[in-house]
Protein backbone atom coordinates (compact mmCIF):
# COMPACT_ATOMS: atom_id res chain seq x y z
CA UNK A 1 0.00 0.00 0.00
CA UNK A 2 1.07 3.73 -1.09
CA UNK A 3 0.01 6.69 0.18
CA UNK A 4 0.22 10.36 -1.00
CA UNK A 5 -0.47 12.68 1.71
CA UNK A 6 -0.60 16.30 0.58
CA UNK A 7 0.83 18.65 2.74
CA UNK A 8 0.06 22.46 3.03
CA UNK A 9 1.89 25.35 5.14
CA UNK A 10 -0.95 27.81 7.31
CA UNK A 11 -0.59 30.89 9.36
CA UNK A 12 -0.62 29.71 12.76
CA UNK A 13 -3.92 29.65 13.71
CA UNK A 14 -4.07 32.31 16.31
CA UNK A 15 -1.95 34.21 13.44
CA UNK A 16 -2.69 37.86 12.81
CA UNK A 17 -3.98 38.30 9.78
CA UNK A 18 -2.71 41.81 8.10
CA UNK A 19 -1.47 42.41 4.30
CA UNK A 20 1.18 44.30 2.61
CA UNK A 21 2.57 46.03 -0.25
CA UNK A 22 -0.59 48.12 -0.35
CA UNK A 23 -2.96 44.66 0.35
CA UNK A 24 -1.66 42.84 -2.05
CA UNK A 25 0.42 40.01 0.05
CA UNK A 26 -0.08 38.60 3.30
CA UNK A 27 1.99 40.18 5.73
CA UNK A 28 3.99 36.99 6.72
CA UNK A 29 6.45 39.01 9.01
CA UNK A 30 6.55 37.41 12.60
CA UNK A 31 4.19 34.90 11.64
CA UNK A 32 4.66 31.01 13.13
CA UNK A 33 3.81 28.35 10.27
CA UNK A 34 2.20 25.27 10.96
CA UNK A 35 0.92 22.11 9.00
CA UNK A 36 -2.58 23.36 7.66
CA UNK A 37 -4.28 21.18 10.74
CA UNK A 38 -6.67 19.00 8.25
CA UNK A 39 -4.02 17.98 6.38
CA UNK A 40 -1.51 17.08 9.52
CA UNK A 41 -4.59 15.93 12.20
CA UNK A 42 -6.68 13.90 9.92
CA UNK A 43 -4.98 13.29 6.72
CA UNK A 44 -1.37 12.45 8.16
CA UNK A 45 -2.32 10.68 11.44
CA UNK A 46 -4.76 8.34 9.67
CA UNK A 47 -2.18 7.50 7.02
CA UNK A 48 -0.37 6.75 10.26
CA UNK A 49 -2.46 4.64 11.87
CA UNK A 50 -3.38 2.81 8.08
CA UNK A 51 0.82 2.26 8.30
CA UNK A 52 0.74 0.89 12.29
CA UNK A 53 -2.05 -1.77 10.94
CA UNK A 54 0.28 -2.68 8.34
CA UNK A 55 3.44 -2.39 7.92
CA UNK A 56 3.85 -2.99 4.32
CA UNK A 57 2.59 0.79 3.74
CA UNK A 58 4.79 3.78 2.99
CA UNK A 59 4.08 6.89 3.59
CA UNK A 60 4.73 9.78 1.28
CA UNK A 61 4.51 13.18 1.51
CA UNK A 62 3.92 16.02 -0.86
CA UNK A 63 3.83 19.89 -0.64
CA UNK A 64 3.86 23.14 -2.66
CA UNK A 65 6.47 25.30 -1.46
CA UNK A 66 9.44 27.37 -1.23
CA UNK A 67 12.79 26.44 1.25
CA UNK A 68 10.74 27.77 4.04
CA UNK A 69 8.50 25.35 4.00
CA UNK A 70 10.93 22.69 4.87
CA UNK A 71 10.70 22.90 8.70
CA UNK A 72 6.94 22.07 8.23
CA UNK A 73 7.55 18.93 6.14
CA UNK A 74 10.07 18.10 8.50
CA UNK A 75 7.82 17.71 11.26
CA UNK A 76 5.62 16.20 9.27
CA UNK A 77 8.10 13.25 8.71
CA UNK A 78 8.57 13.70 12.52
CA UNK A 79 4.85 12.65 12.93
CA UNK A 80 5.28 9.37 10.47
CA UNK A 81 5.55 9.94 6.53
CA UNK A 82 8.44 8.12 5.21
CA UNK A 83 10.09 9.94 2.51
CA UNK A 84 8.84 13.59 1.31
CA UNK A 85 8.92 15.80 -1.86
CA UNK A 86 8.83 19.42 -1.77
CA UNK A 87 7.98 21.02 -5.65
CA UNK A 88 9.84 24.00 -5.57
CA UNK A 89 7.12 26.71 -6.20
CA UNK A 90 4.91 29.36 -4.17
CA UNK A 91 1.69 29.76 -5.88
CA UNK A 92 -1.67 30.75 -4.77
CA UNK A 93 -3.17 29.20 -7.61
CA UNK A 94 -5.40 25.46 -6.85
CA UNK A 95 -5.39 24.35 -10.76
CA UNK A 96 -1.32 24.81 -10.79
CA UNK A 97 -1.20 23.40 -7.19
CA UNK A 98 -3.15 20.49 -8.07
CA UNK A 99 -1.14 19.95 -11.35
CA UNK A 100 2.41 19.96 -9.62
CA UNK A 101 1.27 17.04 -7.07
CA UNK A 102 -1.03 15.12 -9.75
CA UNK A 103 2.46 14.66 -11.49
CA UNK A 104 4.01 13.54 -8.66
CA UNK A 105 1.25 11.43 -8.04
CA UNK A 106 1.54 10.03 -11.47
CA UNK A 107 4.65 8.90 -11.32
CA UNK A 108 4.03 7.21 -7.62
CA UNK A 109 1.42 5.23 -8.53
CA UNK A 110 -0.36 5.36 -5.35
CA UNK A 111 -3.32 3.44 -3.84
CA UNK A 112 -4.38 6.15 -2.17
CA UNK A 113 -4.15 10.29 -2.17
CA UNK A 114 -4.89 12.28 1.06
CA UNK A 115 -5.72 16.01 1.19
CA UNK A 116 -6.85 17.81 4.19
CA UNK A 117 -10.70 19.02 3.74
CA UNK A 118 -9.33 22.84 3.02
CA UNK A 119 -6.41 25.12 4.17
CA UNK A 120 -7.11 27.24 7.11
CA UNK A 121 -5.54 30.14 5.04
CA UNK A 122 -6.96 30.24 1.48
CA UNK A 123 -10.08 27.67 2.53
CA UNK A 124 -10.40 26.63 -1.66
CA UNK A 125 -11.23 22.60 -1.04
CA UNK A 126 -10.31 22.14 -4.23
CA UNK A 127 -6.72 20.70 -4.18
CA UNK A 128 -8.42 17.13 -3.75
CA UNK A 129 -11.50 17.28 -6.46
CA UNK A 130 -8.59 18.95 -9.09
CA UNK A 131 -5.85 16.35 -8.13
CA UNK A 132 -8.58 13.37 -8.86
CA UNK A 133 -9.76 15.10 -12.34
CA UNK A 134 -6.35 15.26 -13.64
CA UNK A 135 -5.53 11.59 -12.27
CA UNK A 136 -8.87 10.60 -13.45
CA UNK A 137 -9.52 9.00 -10.13
CA UNK A 138 -12.70 8.74 -7.85
CA UNK A 139 -12.56 11.65 -5.03
CA UNK A 140 -14.69 11.60 -1.68
CA UNK A 141 -14.50 14.50 0.15
CA UNK A 142 -15.14 15.56 3.74
CA UNK A 143 -14.50 11.90 4.24
CA UNK A 144 -15.10 11.69 8.89
CA UNK A 145 -14.01 7.99 9.07
CA UNK A 146 -11.74 5.83 6.50
CA UNK A 147 -11.19 1.51 6.71
CA UNK A 148 -9.70 -0.49 4.20
CA UNK A 149 -11.12 -3.90 3.21
CA UNK A 150 -9.21 -5.51 1.07
CA UNK A 151 -8.54 -3.62 -2.37
CA UNK A 152 -11.96 -1.35 -1.52
CA UNK A 153 -12.16 1.43 0.65
CA UNK A 154 -15.39 2.43 3.49
CA UNK A 155 -15.44 5.87 3.87
CA UNK A 156 -17.93 7.90 5.82
CA UNK A 157 -18.52 11.31 4.49
CA UNK A 158 -20.38 14.37 5.64
CA UNK A 159 -23.65 15.48 3.80
CA UNK A 160 -26.08 18.12 4.55
CA UNK A 161 -27.43 17.36 7.82
CA UNK A 162 -26.08 14.18 7.99
CA UNK A 163 -23.51 11.45 6.63
CA UNK A 164 -23.24 8.50 4.07
CA UNK A 165 -20.99 5.38 3.86
CA UNK A 166 -19.81 4.45 0.89
CA UNK A 167 -17.66 2.24 -0.97
CA UNK A 168 -15.14 2.79 -3.46
CA UNK A 169 -12.02 0.33 -5.20
CA UNK A 170 -8.87 1.89 -4.44
CA UNK A 171 -7.10 3.69 -6.08
CA UNK A 172 -9.00 6.99 -4.11
CA UNK A 173 -8.52 10.76 -3.38
CA UNK A 174 -10.16 11.67 -0.24
CA UNK A 175 -9.96 14.37 1.32
CA UNK A 176 -10.18 14.44 5.11
CA UNK A 177 -11.85 16.36 8.13
CA UNK A 178 -12.51 16.11 11.98
CA UNK A 179 -13.54 12.35 12.94
CA UNK A 180 -10.50 10.62 10.56
CA UNK A 181 -8.36 10.86 13.24
CA UNK A 182 -6.94 12.47 16.64
CA UNK A 183 -4.07 15.11 16.64
CA UNK A 184 -0.81 13.81 17.68
CA UNK A 185 2.45 15.41 19.47
CA UNK A 186 5.60 14.22 17.10
CA UNK A 187 8.08 12.36 19.90
CA UNK A 188 12.08 12.78 20.40
CA UNK A 189 12.42 9.20 18.17
CA UNK A 190 10.02 10.67 15.58
CA UNK A 191 12.04 14.14 15.68
CA UNK A 192 15.57 12.66 15.62
CA UNK A 193 14.64 9.98 12.63
CA UNK A 194 13.05 13.07 10.57
CA UNK A 195 16.26 14.46 9.96
CA UNK A 196 17.44 11.69 8.12
CA UNK A 197 14.62 10.53 6.42
CA UNK A 198 14.52 11.84 2.56
CA UNK A 199 13.43 15.25 1.78
CA UNK A 200 13.56 15.30 -2.30
CA UNK A 201 13.34 18.97 -3.65
CA UNK A 202 12.29 18.98 -7.43
CA UNK A 203 11.21 22.35 -9.55
CA UNK A 204 7.90 22.29 -10.47
CA UNK A 205 6.50 21.52 -14.25
CA UNK A 206 5.45 23.73 -16.48
CA UNK A 207 1.90 24.26 -15.80
CA UNK A 208 -0.79 26.79 -16.33
CA UNK A 209 -2.31 29.14 -14.04
CA UNK A 210 -6.12 29.67 -13.92
CA UNK A 211 -6.21 32.66 -10.96
CA UNK A 212 -4.61 35.44 -9.89
CA UNK A 213 -5.20 37.33 -6.18
CA UNK A 214 -5.95 40.55 -7.38
CA UNK A 215 -6.02 42.27 -3.68
CA UNK A 216 -7.01 41.58 0.04
CA UNK A 217 -9.47 43.27 2.42
CA UNK A 218 -10.03 42.97 5.87
CA UNK A 219 -13.88 42.91 6.86
CA UNK A 220 -15.21 46.23 8.90
CA UNK A 221 -14.88 46.65 12.32
CA UNK A 222 -17.80 45.60 14.16
CA UNK A 223 -19.59 48.56 15.91
CA UNK A 224 -18.86 47.01 19.38
CA UNK A 225 -21.21 44.83 21.44
CA UNK A 226 -24.20 46.36 23.24
CA UNK A 227 -24.56 45.06 26.72
CA UNK A 228 -27.93 44.34 28.30
CA UNK A 229 -28.40 43.79 31.80
CA UNK A 230 -28.63 40.86 33.45
CA UNK A 231 -31.08 41.46 35.22
CA UNK A 232 -33.44 42.09 32.40
CA UNK A 233 -32.66 39.67 29.56
CA UNK A 234 -36.11 40.32 28.46
CA UNK A 235 -34.53 43.78 26.94
CA UNK A 236 -31.97 41.47 24.97
CA UNK A 237 -35.41 39.88 23.21
CA UNK A 238 -36.87 42.99 22.13
CA UNK A 239 -33.43 44.00 20.70
CA UNK A 240 -33.44 40.97 18.62
CA UNK A 241 -36.84 41.22 17.36
CA UNK A 242 -37.05 45.10 16.93
CA UNK A 243 -33.79 46.31 16.52
CA UNK A 244 -31.88 43.35 14.67
CA UNK A 245 -34.62 41.66 13.61
CA UNK A 246 -33.75 38.27 13.62
CA UNK A 247 -36.25 36.83 15.61
CA UNK B 1 -23.29 32.68 -24.46
CA UNK B 2 -24.83 32.21 -20.98
CA UNK B 3 -24.57 31.57 -17.07
CA UNK B 4 -24.94 27.48 -16.00
CA UNK B 5 -26.25 27.49 -12.15
CA UNK B 6 -26.19 23.44 -10.68
CA UNK B 7 -28.64 22.92 -8.58
CA UNK B 8 -28.40 20.32 -6.11
CA UNK B 9 -31.03 18.25 -4.20
CA UNK B 10 -31.38 16.45 -0.74
CA UNK B 11 -34.19 14.25 -0.50
CA UNK B 12 -35.68 14.85 -4.06
CA UNK B 13 -36.04 18.73 -2.56
CA UNK B 14 -33.70 21.46 -4.43
CA UNK B 15 -31.75 23.05 -1.38
CA UNK B 16 -31.96 26.52 0.03
CA UNK B 17 -28.09 27.30 -0.99
CA UNK B 18 -28.92 26.40 -4.37
CA UNK B 19 -32.10 28.71 -4.92
CA UNK B 20 -29.58 31.57 -3.32
CA UNK B 21 -26.73 30.19 -6.36
CA UNK B 22 -29.78 30.68 -8.97
CA UNK B 23 -30.66 34.01 -7.65
CA UNK B 24 -26.96 34.70 -7.57
CA UNK B 25 -26.02 33.23 -10.99
CA UNK B 26 -28.96 35.03 -12.59
CA UNK B 27 -27.48 38.34 -11.46
CA UNK B 28 -23.89 37.63 -13.20
CA UNK B 29 -26.07 37.24 -16.40
CA UNK B 30 -27.80 39.90 -15.95
CA UNK B 31 -24.60 41.81 -15.50
CA UNK B 32 -22.58 39.89 -18.66
CA UNK B 33 -25.93 40.48 -20.86
CA UNK B 34 -26.59 36.81 -21.08
CA UNK B 35 -28.97 34.27 -20.00
CA UNK B 36 -29.32 32.59 -16.70
CA UNK B 37 -29.66 28.97 -17.27
CA UNK B 38 -30.28 26.04 -14.71
CA UNK B 39 -29.22 22.47 -14.20
CA UNK B 40 -30.83 19.83 -12.37
CA UNK B 41 -29.72 15.72 -12.24
CA UNK B 42 -31.73 12.95 -10.54
CA UNK B 43 -35.17 13.10 -9.47
CA UNK B 44 -37.02 16.23 -8.03
CA UNK B 45 -40.40 16.94 -6.77
CA UNK B 46 -40.08 20.68 -7.31
CA UNK B 47 -42.28 22.48 -9.75
CA UNK B 48 -38.79 23.60 -12.10
CA UNK B 49 -40.78 26.13 -13.42
CA UNK B 50 -41.01 28.15 -10.62
CA UNK B 51 -37.04 28.39 -10.56
CA UNK B 52 -38.15 31.47 -13.05
CA UNK B 53 -38.59 33.72 -10.22
CA UNK B 54 -35.46 33.57 -8.91
CA UNK B 55 -34.18 35.11 -12.42
CA UNK B 56 -33.57 31.49 -14.37
CA UNK B 57 -35.12 31.35 -17.86
CA UNK B 58 -34.43 27.19 -19.37
CA UNK B 59 -33.92 24.31 -16.65
CA UNK B 60 -32.08 21.71 -18.07
CA UNK B 61 -32.93 18.63 -16.32
CA UNK B 62 -31.66 14.71 -16.19
CA UNK B 63 -34.12 12.68 -14.59
CA UNK B 64 -32.42 9.56 -13.60
CA UNK B 65 -32.48 7.88 -9.91
CA UNK B 66 -28.87 6.94 -10.09
CA UNK B 67 -28.21 10.65 -9.71
CA UNK B 68 -29.98 10.89 -6.53
CA UNK B 69 -26.61 9.74 -5.09
CA UNK B 70 -23.48 12.24 -6.04
CA UNK B 71 -20.65 11.27 -7.62
CA UNK B 72 -18.64 14.09 -8.43
CA UNK B 73 -16.96 12.02 -11.50
CA UNK B 74 -20.23 11.30 -12.99
CA UNK B 75 -21.71 14.63 -12.11
CA UNK B 76 -18.81 16.64 -13.98
CA UNK B 77 -18.93 15.18 -17.04
CA UNK B 78 -22.92 15.40 -17.46
CA UNK B 79 -22.47 19.51 -16.21
CA UNK B 80 -19.52 19.69 -18.23
CA UNK B 81 -21.41 18.18 -21.63
CA UNK B 82 -24.20 20.55 -20.63
CA UNK B 83 -21.81 23.65 -20.26
CA UNK B 84 -20.48 22.89 -24.02
CA UNK B 85 -23.61 22.71 -25.32
CA UNK B 86 -24.92 25.28 -23.77
CA UNK B 87 -21.77 27.81 -24.67
CA UNK B 88 -21.67 28.91 -20.92
CA UNK B 89 -19.29 30.77 -19.91
CA UNK B 90 -19.75 31.29 -16.01
CA UNK B 91 -20.57 28.44 -13.94
CA UNK B 92 -22.36 28.84 -10.47
CA UNK B 93 -22.29 26.23 -7.63
CA UNK B 94 -23.29 26.63 -3.49
CA UNK B 95 -20.26 26.02 -2.21
CA UNK B 96 -21.85 23.08 0.22
CA UNK B 97 -20.99 19.69 0.41
CA UNK B 98 -21.46 18.99 -3.24
CA UNK B 99 -20.50 22.26 -4.69
CA UNK B 100 -17.03 21.38 -2.65
CA UNK B 101 -17.17 17.50 -4.14
CA UNK B 102 -17.74 18.59 -8.32
CA UNK B 103 -16.63 22.36 -8.53
CA UNK B 104 -12.99 21.31 -8.13
CA UNK B 105 -13.13 18.57 -10.83
CA UNK B 106 -15.21 20.76 -13.59
CA UNK B 107 -12.37 23.06 -13.00
CA UNK B 108 -9.96 20.69 -14.73
CA UNK B 109 -12.17 19.35 -17.39
CA UNK B 110 -13.45 22.59 -18.63
CA UNK B 111 -9.87 24.14 -18.28
CA UNK B 112 -11.99 26.93 -16.17
CA UNK B 113 -10.79 28.94 -13.10
CA UNK B 114 -12.96 28.07 -10.00
CA UNK B 115 -13.48 31.09 -7.09
CA UNK B 116 -14.52 28.94 -4.15
CA UNK B 117 -16.50 30.74 -1.43
CA UNK B 118 -17.57 33.64 -3.19
CA UNK B 119 -19.30 36.81 -0.99
CA UNK B 120 -20.41 38.80 -3.80
CA UNK B 121 -21.15 39.53 -7.31
CA UNK B 122 -18.01 39.51 -9.53
CA UNK B 123 -16.60 42.76 -10.68
CA UNK B 124 -16.44 42.43 -14.23
CA UNK B 125 -15.59 46.40 -14.95
CA UNK B 126 -11.86 45.24 -16.12
CA UNK B 127 -11.62 41.65 -16.12
CA UNK B 128 -13.55 39.14 -13.56
CA UNK B 129 -12.81 39.81 -10.43
CA UNK B 130 -14.80 37.98 -7.44
CA UNK B 131 -14.42 38.33 -3.73
CA UNK B 132 -14.19 35.54 -1.36
CA UNK B 133 -14.01 34.80 1.79
CA UNK B 134 -10.17 33.79 2.98
CA UNK B 135 -8.39 33.00 6.37
CA UNK B 136 -11.48 31.57 7.88
CA UNK B 137 -13.75 34.49 7.62
CA UNK B 138 -11.19 36.97 8.60
CA UNK B 139 -10.33 38.78 5.65
CA UNK B 140 -11.18 38.86 1.76
CA UNK B 141 -9.53 38.11 -1.31
CA UNK B 142 -10.48 39.70 -4.57
CA UNK B 143 -9.38 37.11 -6.99
CA UNK B 144 -9.15 37.46 -11.05
CA UNK B 145 -10.13 34.40 -13.13
CA UNK B 146 -8.48 34.67 -16.09
CA UNK B 147 -9.75 31.39 -18.09
CA UNK B 148 -11.87 32.05 -20.84
CA UNK B 149 -14.60 30.12 -18.59
CA UNK B 150 -15.23 31.39 -15.02
CA UNK B 151 -16.39 28.70 -12.24
CA UNK B 152 -17.70 30.46 -9.07
CA UNK B 153 -19.10 28.70 -5.68
CA UNK B 154 -21.20 30.62 -3.97
CA UNK B 155 -20.94 30.58 -0.07
CA UNK B 156 -24.18 29.80 1.85
CA UNK B 157 -26.08 32.46 3.50
CA UNK B 158 -24.29 35.57 1.79
CA UNK B 159 -26.53 36.53 -1.27
CA UNK B 160 -29.89 38.00 -0.87
CA UNK B 161 -32.38 36.76 -3.33
CA UNK B 162 -34.85 39.19 -5.00
CA UNK B 163 -38.35 36.99 -6.84
CA UNK B 164 -40.30 37.89 -9.39
CA UNK B 165 -42.93 35.62 -10.63
CA UNK B 166 -41.47 34.89 -14.22
CA UNK B 167 -42.10 30.96 -15.16
CA UNK B 168 -38.55 29.20 -16.57
CA UNK B 169 -38.91 26.41 -19.37
CA UNK B 170 -37.79 22.97 -18.47
CA UNK B 171 -36.16 20.90 -21.11
CA UNK B 172 -34.63 17.04 -20.75
CA UNK B 173 -30.94 17.49 -21.42
CA UNK B 174 -29.81 14.07 -23.20
CA UNK B 175 -26.65 13.05 -22.23
CA UNK B 176 -25.29 9.46 -21.02
CA UNK B 177 -24.41 8.46 -17.48
CA UNK B 178 -21.44 6.80 -16.61
CA UNK B 179 -20.99 4.73 -13.98
CA UNK B 180 -20.55 5.41 -10.26
CA UNK B 181 -17.07 4.71 -9.04
CA UNK B 182 -18.10 5.55 -5.18
CA UNK B 183 -21.25 3.20 -3.87
CA UNK B 184 -23.41 5.07 -1.58
CA UNK B 185 -24.57 2.40 0.78
CA UNK B 186 -26.23 3.66 3.72
CA UNK B 187 -27.26 7.23 4.74
CA UNK B 188 -27.74 8.27 8.09
CA UNK B 189 -29.48 11.72 8.80
CA UNK B 190 -30.39 14.29 11.24
CA UNK B 191 -34.30 13.82 10.45
CA UNK B 192 -36.69 17.21 11.03
CA UNK B 193 -34.08 19.38 11.69
CA UNK B 194 -32.42 21.94 9.60
CA UNK B 195 -28.94 21.15 8.58
CA UNK B 196 -26.35 23.98 10.54
CA UNK B 197 -25.20 25.13 7.14
CA UNK B 198 -28.50 25.95 6.14
CA UNK B 199 -29.64 26.91 9.20
CA UNK B 200 -30.86 31.28 9.63
CA UNK B 201 -30.63 30.86 13.30
CA UNK B 202 -27.99 28.49 15.06
CA UNK B 203 -28.36 28.29 19.15
CA UNK B 204 -24.65 27.13 20.47
CA UNK B 205 -23.43 26.15 23.90
CA UNK B 206 -19.75 25.94 25.03
CA UNK B 207 -18.03 24.30 28.73
CA UNK B 208 -19.73 27.08 30.50
CA UNK B 209 -22.69 25.00 30.79
CA UNK B 210 -20.99 22.55 32.88
CA UNK B 211 -22.48 19.57 31.49
CA UNK B 212 -24.63 17.78 28.84
CA UNK B 213 -27.65 17.26 31.02
CA UNK B 214 -28.07 21.37 30.99
CA UNK B 215 -28.52 21.37 27.40
CA UNK B 216 -32.41 21.97 27.42
CA UNK B 217 -31.18 25.42 27.78
CA UNK B 218 -29.90 25.03 24.17
CA UNK B 219 -32.31 23.10 22.70
CA UNK B 220 -35.27 25.08 24.29
CA UNK B 221 -34.43 28.34 22.78
CA UNK B 222 -33.47 26.35 19.85
CA UNK B 223 -37.16 25.00 19.58
CA UNK B 224 -38.56 28.07 20.20
CA UNK B 225 -36.62 30.04 17.61
CA UNK B 226 -36.76 26.92 14.96
CA UNK B 227 -33.07 27.39 15.19
CA UNK B 228 -30.42 24.84 14.75
CA UNK B 229 -28.26 23.58 18.02
CA UNK B 230 -24.63 23.54 17.84
CA UNK B 231 -21.45 23.66 20.30
CA UNK B 232 -17.84 24.12 20.83
CA UNK B 233 -15.18 22.17 20.03
CA UNK B 234 -14.73 20.90 23.85
CA UNK B 235 -17.57 19.83 24.21
CA UNK B 236 -18.07 17.67 21.42
CA UNK B 237 -14.53 16.33 22.16
CA UNK B 238 -15.79 15.34 26.22
CA UNK B 239 -18.56 13.90 24.17
CA UNK B 240 -21.85 15.92 25.69
CA UNK B 241 -22.27 16.78 22.06
CA UNK B 242 -22.34 14.51 18.69
CA UNK B 243 -19.09 16.11 16.66
CA UNK B 244 -21.33 17.09 13.56
CA UNK B 245 -22.75 19.62 15.78
CA UNK B 246 -19.37 21.30 16.39
CA UNK B 247 -18.77 24.77 14.77
CA UNK B 248 -15.39 26.49 14.81
CA UNK B 249 -12.15 26.28 12.87
CA UNK B 250 -12.05 22.52 12.85
CA UNK B 251 -15.21 21.81 12.82
CA UNK B 252 -18.11 23.64 10.19
CA UNK B 253 -17.70 27.07 9.75
CA UNK B 254 -21.01 28.99 9.61
CA UNK B 255 -22.98 32.13 8.17
CA UNK B 256 -26.43 32.58 10.08
CA UNK B 257 -28.03 35.38 10.35
CA UNK B 258 -28.10 34.94 14.42
CA UNK B 259 -25.68 32.97 16.06
CA UNK B 260 -26.65 32.87 20.21
CA UNK B 261 -23.87 31.64 22.15
CA UNK B 262 -24.01 30.29 25.85
CA UNK B 263 -21.14 29.49 27.71
CA UNK B 264 -18.72 30.02 24.50
CA UNK B 265 -15.59 31.90 25.65
CA UNK B 266 -14.78 32.68 21.54
CA UNK B 267 -11.24 31.38 21.45
CA UNK B 268 -10.07 32.33 18.02
CA UNK B 269 -10.17 29.35 16.78
CA UNK B 270 -13.97 29.25 17.76
CA UNK B 271 -14.93 32.66 16.29
CA UNK B 272 -13.04 31.35 12.60
CA UNK B 273 -16.03 29.30 12.27
CA UNK B 274 -18.73 31.46 13.42
CA UNK B 275 -17.43 35.18 12.16
CA UNK B 276 -19.77 35.66 8.86
CA UNK B 277 -22.52 34.90 11.23
CA UNK B 278 -24.64 38.68 10.27
CA UNK B 279 -25.31 39.06 14.29
CA UNK B 280 -23.49 37.51 17.57
CA UNK B 281 -25.23 37.20 20.64
CA UNK B 282 -22.92 36.20 23.72
CA UNK B 283 -24.09 35.21 27.36
CA UNK B 284 -20.83 34.78 29.53
CA UNK B 285 -20.45 35.17 32.73
CA UNK B 286 -16.78 36.20 32.64
CA UNK B 287 -16.68 39.95 31.11
CA UNK B 288 -13.11 39.09 29.82
CA UNK B 289 -13.95 36.56 27.38
CA UNK B 290 -13.29 37.44 24.00
CA UNK B 291 -16.38 36.72 22.38
CA UNK B 292 -17.68 40.01 23.80
CA UNK B 293 -15.51 41.93 21.05
CA UNK B 294 -16.48 39.61 18.32
CA UNK B 295 -20.38 40.25 19.46
CA UNK B 296 -23.40 42.45 18.50
CA UNK B 297 -25.08 41.80 22.05
CA UNK B 298 -24.18 40.37 24.61
CA UNK B 299 -25.43 39.78 28.66
CA UNK B 300 -22.45 39.51 31.36
CA UNK B 301 -23.91 37.18 33.84
CA UNK B 302 -24.75 33.04 35.02
CA UNK B 303 -26.73 31.39 31.71
CA UNK B 304 -28.05 29.26 34.43
CA UNK B 305 -30.41 32.20 35.63
CA UNK B 306 -30.52 34.34 32.17
CA UNK B 307 -31.64 31.60 30.24
CA UNK B 308 -34.75 30.94 31.75
CA UNK B 309 -35.13 34.45 31.55
CA UNK B 310 -34.63 34.71 27.50
CA UNK B 311 -36.83 31.46 27.01
CA UNK B 312 -39.56 33.44 28.93
CA UNK B 313 -39.14 36.45 26.72
CA UNK B 314 -39.42 34.30 23.80
CA UNK B 315 -42.09 32.27 24.65
CA UNK B 316 -44.00 35.82 25.47
CA UNK B 317 -42.91 37.12 22.18
CA UNK B 318 -44.30 34.21 20.40
CA UNK B 319 -47.54 34.68 22.03
CA UNK B 320 -46.46 30.86 23.60
CA UNK B 321 -47.76 30.91 27.86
Amino acid sequence: MKILVCISKTPDTTAKIAFADNNTKFAADGVQWIINPYDEWYALVRAIELKEADAATAIHLVTVGLADTDPIIRKALALGGDEAIRINADSHDSYYIASQIASIAKEGNYDLVFTGKETIDYNGSSIGGMVAELLDLPYVSLATKFTLEGTNAIIIREIEGGEETCKVQLPVVVSCQKGMAEQRIPNMKGIMGARSKPLKVVEPAAMDTFTSIASFDLPPAKAGVKLVSADNPEELVRLLHEEAKVI
Amino acid sequence: MSVLIFLDQADNNIKKSSFEAAGYGAAIAKQIGVAAEAIVLGTVNDDLTTLGQYGVTKVHTVKNDALNNVDAQVFTKIIADAATAIGATVIVFSNNFNGKAIAPRLSVRLKAGLVSGAVALPDTTSGFIVKKNVFSGKAFANVSINTAIKIISLNPNSFSVATTSAMAEVIEFATTITDAKVKVTSTDKVVGEVPLSEAEIVVSGGRGLKGPENWGLVTELAKLLGATTACSRPVADIGWRPHHEHVGQTGLAIAPNLYFAIGISGAIQHLAGVNRSKTIVVINKDSEAPFFKAADYGIVGDAFEVMPKIIDAVKKMKGIS
